[in-house]
């Protein structure tokens, strides 16, 4: 098969149609309930993991460093986003004025007002994380962000939030009882057991309005001149630097943008279960999203949101074979690396595939031509 | 006499994670990638000399054996089976790989011996040490740990520096081409790295599940994931250096776990490392590479 070369516009008008097409048809397939329980069940984790992936190859893919802690900063977003829920919604039924409390009565304003804190914080987050980590680069930063994810992970383990009856917020490290609450509070985090008595508010319309979001952003920043200039900072540091590019404030650019999505990602994530857990966002998710970046192709944006979507609904479709279904996810994981890698392999399954495997190598290899 | 006591068991953990670092780092020094699967090959370890003992019955050093033996041939299996065709691959599809051979192993091992976790009896037969009136106390297997990873680091040093295969190793990890151009067999060296390496992980496999006796798919995850990070604090590529590492993680945890909290303990070990990668950016004993222009 040939591979189609299209302008960067048409290329992205590709993108937002593939995802507008793919929502109408599930939309149809619900209302015609052509699709199983399970599946339906998947679909907001799927637009989660969709963000996720597709602000991780924001990272790596376009920035050109490895992130081993991306769900570090689901984890802020999750925990922020159910904070805010749940203030929110308690602020709604406090007020006195009655138009503040009828607009917050409605889920969808409360999800977005948690998407929207959610990213911030997980921004905020991924600023005071990337001053250390990206004065780093290579296996180097690669372990420090493994490092930040891992201590998100247990600070969250630890920490107990309530709010009482007037929504004012009461935080321990201790356990719940010491947050001394009165009548009518309410424990949001409780330490290892998580956040609980989540209303569930978010929906499947939410999360592709997220990837929409997403892709608007993702997109026009790596076609804006801050996106060639992160790119230039991923060639060729050194050369970029030289040519007056800040090579500190693009790669933050990038990986702050990286951390608010993926914080979004997180709320809405965590707003679709009534309890979550901080072990949830630990380092073998993180490895799922860089999986689904690598096979969706570095730096290629439908690639990542198609990985992600094949990669979460696999499991469920290898669900006849029972047992042995992550054994198969393995071994499919590992044939597809090494069909698209091994050239011997790659030309027994693709005949007329040499140019367009040279292509997708040089991508991989994050433009800096073969390193082998 | 506490803080002595934690000492020595942190030193005793350190010296687990050392034997463990050692596989990532010489694996990383010789073939330049991260072998995600190297912590499932301790747990193999583990499982094995956990079926020889109880099941077929054999002595402990045996059983050692026996892990050492099945974790090499599995190394070399893995790695002609999955690495070496990406060879001339990106480091991330190896990368990648590596995580895929990391979730085949735990799958594997949940099919054959299900998720239920199996208690290990130590295999060190050896009373505790009393010292100070039995105010200090020192377990058998302490002992032995600390002795068995003493003897490891020599003799890989020993290996690495004075054989002809340590010159290939240096060869090699200094420079693919030439040294291929020398008549060195670079696929041969590597095969060997990852004979070595797994055959570390499984002593360690079999150490780590004597000191603490659970015995599940996952075990060796997470101590595969610290002992990455004492290779990388020690400065990734170097022995010295994950033998230092491992040891300072080790302690670093016991205190924290201590003194501190149980539950932050990693998060302390963690903090140290992204404290030591800023002031060092290439790790304790890493060394730095200059970018030319």
């Amino acid at each position: 098969m040939r591979r189609l070369r299209l302008r960067p516009s048409t290329d992205n008008l590709l993108t937002y149609g593939l995802v507008i097409v793919a929502y109408i048809v599930i939309r149809i397939l619900i209302a015609s309930g052509n699709i199983s329980s399970a599946l339906q069940g998947q679909l907001v984790p799927i637009t989660a993991y969709i963000v996720m992936a597709i602000s991780l190859n924001l990272t790596v893919g376009v920035l050109g460093e490895l992130s081993l802690g991306h769900a570090g900063f689901m984890s802020v977003g999750a925990f922020t986003g159910v904070i805010t829920a749940t203030l929110l919604s308690t602020f709604a039924d406090t007020t006195s004025l009655e138009w503040l409390s009828l607009a917050l009565g409605m889920p969808w304003l409360r999800l977005a007002l948690a998407m929207l804190f959610g990213g911030t914080m997980a921004g905020i987050f991924g600023f005071l994380i990337g001053v250390p980590v990206l004065r780093l680069h290579g296996d180097y930063l690669a372990i420090v962000t493994l490092a930040f994810g891992e201590i998100i992970k247990n600070v969250m383990n630890v920490i107990y939030i309530g709010c009482d009856a007037n929504g004012i917020l009461r935080i321990s490290a201790v356990s719940a009882n010491d947050l001394q609450l009165s009548e009518g509070g309410k424990i949001i985090l409780s330490g290892p057991m998580g956040a609980i008595g989540i209303t569930k508010i978010s929906s499947f319309t939410a999360g592709f309005i997220l990837i929409l979001i997403t892709l608007f952003v993702v997109l026009n920043l790596i076609n804006s001149r801050a996106g060639r200039a992160i790119k230039a900072v991923r060639d060729d540091k050194i050369a970029a630097e030289s040519v007056g590019i800040s090579t500190w404030r693009y790669r933050m650019m990038a990986f702050v943008t990286s951390a608010t999505l993926a914080g979004a990602a997180g709320a809405l994530y965590a707003l679709n279960y009534s309890t979550v857990v901080a072990r949830k966002f630990d380092f073998n998710t993180s490895i799922l999203i860089l999986v689904f970046v690598v096979l969706g192709g570095m730096g290629n944006i439908r690639g990542s949101i198609i990985a992600a979507t094949v990669l979460t609904v696999l499991p469920e479709v290898l669900r006849a074979f029972n047992e042995v279904r992550m054994l198969a996810y393995a071994v499919i994981l590992i044939l597809v690396m090494l069909i698209r890698n091994n050239s011997t392999l790659r030309r027994l399954f693709r005949r007329n595939g040499r140019n367009g495997a040279m292509r997708k190598k040089n991508l991989l290899n994050g433009g800096k031509g073969d390193e082998a | 006499m506490d803080f002595l006591s934690y000492f020595i068991s942190g030193i005793s953990l350190g010296s687990i994670y050392a034997i463990i670092a050692l596989g990532y780092t010489m694996v990383y020094g010789i073939a330049k990638m991260l072998n995600f699967a190297h912590g499932d090959v301790i747990m193999v370890g583990g499982y094995m000399s956990f079926m020889a003992t109880t099941n077929f019955g054999w002595p402990p050093l045996l059983s050692v054996l026996f892990a050492m033996v099945v974790c090499t041939v599995l190394g070399i299996l893995i790695e002609q089976l999955a690495y070496k065709p990406l060879r001339a691959a990106p480091s991330l599809a190896v990368l990648i790989t590596a995580i895929g051979v990391s979730y085949f192993l735990q799958n594997a091992a949940l099919l054959i011996w299900s998720a239920n976790p199996k208690s290990f009896s130590s295999i060190v037969p050896f009373d505790s040490l009393r010292l100070f009136g039995g105010k200090l106390i020192i377990s058998g297997t302490t002992i032995v740990t600390i002795i068995v990873c003493i003897v490891i680091i020599s003799a890989l040093n020993t290996i690495v520096n004075k054989t002809k295969v340590g010159k290939a190793m240096r060869a090699v990890s200094e420079d693919k081409d030439a040294a291929q151009l020398m008549g060195v067999s670079v696929n041969k060296t590597i095969s060997i790295t990852f004979a070595i390496g797994s055959a570390l992980a499984a002593i360690a496999g079999v150490l780590l599940c004597s000191a603490y006796p659970i015995l599940m798919p996952t075990t060796g995850a997470m101590p595969g994931i610290k002992a990455f990070t004492a290779a990388v604090f020690g400065g990734i590529g170097s022995i010295p250096g994950a033998f230092l590492g491992g040891i300072l993680l080790g302690i670093i945890e016991i205190l924290g776990k201590a003194y501190v909290s149980t539950q932050l303990s990693d998060a302390i070990v963690f903090a140290v490392l992204i404290i030591i990668l800023l002031v060092k950016p290439t790790g304790l004993l890493g060394k730095k590479v200059l970018v030319k222009v």
